[in-house]
């Protein structure tokens, strides 16, 4: 075998940090940008950690090839920039890394995935890995479709102002049948709702298949709209095995002029969704948008994904609506980092602001926002709180709340309406929803006996407020 | 479990009482200190304040008749609710409702219908 070695090539493993530690360097507005949560493994120096990241994540392997040599690895590499310690939490820190735009397809959020978070978070190096931001540079942001319609076409079609839309999932969530499903359906619309929704769970099972489903409901929004003067939709969902079938459920669902459909972004993958989306836009169809599965990817502090990644993911390939949780009733810091991430969805610039979670500055250019969806556990007690957190450009969901109701769906949807209706006019009058979030609740009672029922029905439901009391109200108002 | 008796849900398509327009049609109709309050809030937002009408079998479209145009930079609440009641006056049988557009956003800051016509 010939030895020979060549002047500029040594085959054999050398350290990462010679090539992808670069302490001086300075990113570019075209770079896109990582945060790293890193737990080495015992005895693993942090800048070759740190640049074993960067080097698995971009052009590196673990053993120099000849092939390197064809081409400018000074340029496409990624580069492992800053290293700053984690508050609090010795065992892991933060490593930056800026990877030169090329490395990434056009308006592909699945290629940018597969590199940050592909083979680098099995490697044996790292006990653990988390990517807890990425800044996405307007160069990129550019390529991408984004939300299909965006906060405001949305509320252009669908007539609502001035304050946040008001949604139930229906239940229960698996057995009903189609027809039985409608009812429940249009019962919520025509006590005030403005939306229902499938449940995520829901696709086309044996005991209601979606082509009955579709129909149902789409006689139940006809009924209730007619009913009621007011525009009405329900989340079909389209999640489906296969794209062609999705696609097949999204063209019925506009053949009954429905005005908004379903997704399931994290199990119907990215490239499903990024197509969906697409769709969507071509066939002017509001998209709302679940996470299933998101908390295996997002829930531990030292592995996987941070959630404002995933909603970053998910505002560059596409959804009018996302999840994003209520708040309401859960710790101080998630408060903080929900607020970061719904300014994330819906804002066109976002600031880089570690107490919310925010390592960089954001710019989406004129990429729509889309509303933060707040559901789960939540009645007409968390309304004030709700409101004062969440702002306008919220759809609040009630499940329980509504359907829960002693007197049937539409008493609990008309106690929601009402219910908002008061805290958005008090709101606007200047008046401190947390702090007076009772007496305006009772106040509107008092005209609304729907909503009477549902404050005695949920009246042992701890009332919350200050938890939530040293919220800056305006900020979200 | 909720004491009171059980009410039936009063709705139906032939209960012209039934329609409701946008936001704040759950409530009971506003007072006019109620309604002042909410021009202070359009136009304290920065939002231009405008007056829209329309008979009661066309409020389904996008389109409700302008009165006259939006009013640009018109910051006194008794301005706006005079223009207001010029409309209903020349209208009486239509619905007239307050809007404040938000330039920045591209969309209405709010709406909410302040004389209601005959509903159909």
């Amino acid at each position: 075998m010939n030895q020979a070695k060549s002047a500029a090539y040594a085959a054999g493993v050398k350290a990462y940090r010679q090539t992808y530690w670069e302490p001086d360097y300075r990113v570019r507005d075209t770079d896109l940008l990582a945060c790293f949560k890193i737990t080495p493994q015992a005895g693993v120096e942090r800048e070759e950690a740190a640049a074993a990241v960067a080097a698995e994540s971009s052009t590196g392997t673990w053993t120099t090839v000849w092939t390197d040599l064809l081409t400018d690895l000074e340029h496409y590499k990624g580069r492992a920039y800053r290293i700053e310690e984690v508050p609090g939490d010795p065992s892991c820190f933060y490593a930056f890394v800026a990877y030169p735009i090329d490395l990434f397809e056009e308006g592909s959020v699945v290629n940018v995935f597969t590199s940050l978070v592909g083979n680098v978070f099995g490697f044996k190096a790292i006990r653990a890995l988390r990517l807890e931001d990425v800044r996405f540079p307007i160069a990129y942001v550019m390529t991408c479709g984004g939300p299909p319609h965006g906060i405001q076409v949305e509320r252009d079609k669908m007539d609502k102002y001035g304050r946040p839309l008001l949604g139930c999932t229906i239940k229960p969530k698996l057995g009903l049948s189609a027809k039985n499903y409608g009812r429940a359906v249009y019962e919520c619309l025509r006590g005030g709702l403005d939306f229902t929704k499938d449940d995520e769970n829901v696709n086309s099972q044996p005991f209601m298949r979606w082509r009955d489903r579709f129909g149902f409901v789409a006689e139940a929004i006809r009924k209730a709209e007619a009913e009621t003067g007011e525009k009405k939709g329900h989340y079909l969902n389209v999640t489906a095995p296969t794209p062609e079938e999705m696609y097949r459920r999204a063209a019925f669902a506009r053949e009954l002029g429905m005005p908004i459909i379903m997704h399931d972004f994290l199990t119907g993958g990215f490239c499903a969704n990024t197509g969906l989306a697409n769709w969507c836009r071509e066939n002017g169809v509001l998209l709302h948008i679940h996470r299933a599965m998101h908390a295996v990817i997002d829930r531990d502090r030292h592995h996987g994904i941070h959630f404002r990644v995933l909603l970053k993911a998910l505002r560059l390939s596409g959804g009018d609506h996302l999840h994003t949780g209520t708040v309401v009733g859960k710790l101080e810091g998630d408060r903080q980092a929900t607020l970061g991430w719904i300014d994330l969805l819906r804002e066109r610039y976002v600031r880089e602001d570690r107490a919310r979670g925010i390592f960089f500055d954001q710019d989406w250019g004129s990429m729509p926002g889309a509303f933060a969806v707040a559901s789960g556990g939540i009645h007409v007690w968390h309304m004030p709180a709700l409101l004062a957190i969440f702002g306008d450009d919220a759809v609040f969901q009630f499940g329980g709340g509504t359907l829960g109701h002693p007197w049937g769906n539409a008493a609990g949807a008309a106690a929601n309406r009402v219910a908002l209706e008061a805290c958005v006019e008090a709101r606007n009058r200047g008046r401190d929803l947390e702090k007076e979030g009772k007496q305006i609740l009772v106040a509107a009672a008092k005209s609304s006996p729907e909503l009477k029922a549902a404050m005695e029905t949920w009246k042992e439901v701890r009332f919350e407020f200050d938890t939530v009391d040293t919220l800056d109200v305006a900020r979200a108002a | 479990m909720s004491t009171a008796t059980m009410q039936d849900y009063r709705s139906s398509l032939g209960d012209p009482a039934s329609r409701k327009f946008g936001t704040f049609s759950y409530l009971p109709p506003m007072s006019a200190e109620a309604i002042r309050a909410q021009v202070d809030y359009i136009v304290g937002r920065g939002w231009s304040p405008a007056i829209e009408h329309t008979e009661p079998h066309n409020a389904g479209g996008s389109y409700w008749y302008m009165w006259k145009l939006p009013l640009f930079g018109e910051t006194r609440a008794e301005h706006v609710l005079a223009e207001a009641a010029a409309c209903h006056k020349a209208h009486p049988g239509n619905h007239v409702r307050l809007v404040g557009y938000d330039m920045k956003r591209q969309t209405l800051g709010t709406a909410m219908v302040i004389y209601h016509g005959k509903a159909v």
